[in-house]
C-alpha cells in the first residue's frame, strides 16, 4: 500500500513535468544545462545500488550476517554518492541560471528530482539504521524479511529513477 | 545445523546452502551479478541514444529500454517473479491502470497534441 501511493505521487509528478518541461519564458532550456555523462554514471551508480541491496537480502536469508552488514553499508555510501551528485547537479543549474521559481520547468524539474532525492536520503538513513540496530540485536521478529522491506523501498527508489532517466534527462523537449 | 546460525562456520554452511535457497528466495549471488550486468549493458544503450541518431527508432527504443529495465529490477531484484502470481497480476493490473489514468490526464491538456 504504501509503494503504491508513493507511485501515485511519482506518477503525478511527472506527469506535472511533461506538461511544464517545455515552458521555458526565462532561463535556460533542458537540453542547455542537463549533463547527459554525468548523470549517466549517477544512474549507473544507483542501479548498482539495486544490486548490492539484493545481495544484502540474499545474505540475510543465509543469515549470514558479516556480509549483510557489509552490502547494506556498500548500497548505503552508493546512494550517498548519487545523493552527493544530486546536490552537485543542482548547484551547477543553479549557478548557470535556473532556479527554482526561474520557469515552469525549473519548479517541476526540481519538485520531481528533489523528491527522488528525499527519498533515496531516507532509504540512506533506514539502511544505516538497520545495520545499527542489527549490530545491537534490535531488530525485532524476522531479520531478513525487516531487510527485504527495506530493500523494497530501495528498489522501488531505483525505478522510479529509471523512469525518470529516461523521461526527464533523454527525452528532449 | 540448528546452532550453525551461531557460530563462525555459518558462513561455510550458507554457502553450500545458496543454490538450495535461491530456488526458494530468488537467484543466486552470481545469478544477481549477471541481472544486474544486462542492466548495466541496458542502461548503455540508452545512453548512447543520446550520442547516435537512432532516427524514427528513436522514442520506441527509449520506451522499450525503459520497460525492459523497469520489468527486471521489479521481477528479479523485487522478487515479483518468484512470489504468488497474484502478486504479479495485482501489481500489472494497477500499474497499468495508473498509467491509463495518467496518459488521460495529459490528454485532458492536449499534451500529445502538443508534443504531435
Amino acid at each position: 500500500m504504501f509503494l503504491g501511493s508513493e507511485c501515485l505521487l511519482f506518477g503525478g509528478l511527472i506527469s506535472t513535468y511533461m506538461l511544464y518541461k517545455g515552458r521555458v519564458n526565462a532561463g535556460p532550456q533542458p537540453d542547455q544545462i542537463f549533463d547527459i555523462p554525468f548523470t549517466s554514471v549517477s544512474s549507473f551508480i544507483l542501479l548498482m545500488s539495486s544490486l548490492t541491496m539484493v545481495l544484502a537480502v540474499s545474505a540475510a536469508q543465509r543469515k549470514d550476517e558479516r556480509n549483510m552488514n557489509l552490502w547494506l553499508v556498500v548500497t548505503a555510501l552508493l546512494g550517498a554518492t548519487f545523493v552527493g551528485g544530486q546536490v552537485y547537479e543542482f548547484t551547477s543549474f543553479y549557478r548557470e541560471g535556473l532556479g527554482f521559481t526561474t520557469s515552469l520547468f525549473g519548479s517541476s524539474f526540481y519538485t520531481l528530482t528533489g523528491f527522488h532525492g528525499v527519498h533515496v536520503s531516507v532509504g540512506i538513513i533506514m539502511l544505516m539504521a538497520l545495520v545499527g540496530m542489527n549490530r545491537n540485536k534490535r531488530i525485532p521478529g524476522d531479520r531478513a524479511e525487516v531487510v527485504e522491506l527495506i530493500g523494497l523501498y530501495w528498489h522501488f527508489v531505483d525505478i522510479v529513477w529509471i523512469i525518470i532517466f529516461t523521461l526527464v534527462y533523454l527525452i528532449p523537449s | 545445523m540448528s546452532t550453525a546460525t551461531e557460530h563462525p562456520e555459518e558462513t561455510e554452511h550458507t554457502a553450500h546452502t545458496e543454490g538450495h535457497e535461491a530456488e526458494h528466495n530468488g537467484l543466486s549471488d552470481k545469478q544477481y551479478i549477471y541481472v544486474a550486468l544486462i542492466l548495466a549493458a541496458l542502461t548503455a544503450i540508452e545512453v548512447s541514444t543520446y550520442y547516435v541518431d537512432f532516427g524514427p527508432f528513436f522514442m520506441p527504443t527509449l520506451f522499450i529500454l525503459m520497460t525492459v529495465k523497469f520489468v527486471t529490477v521489479v521481477s528479479y531484484f523485487m522478487h515479483l517473479k518468484f512470489d504468488n502470481k497474484l502478486f504479479t497480476y495485482l501489481f500489472y493490473s494497477g500499474l497499468i491502470l495508473a498509467i491509463c489514468v495518467y496518459c488521460g490526464f495529459l490528454a485532458t491538456f492536449k499534451f500529445f497534441l502538443q508534443k504531435g
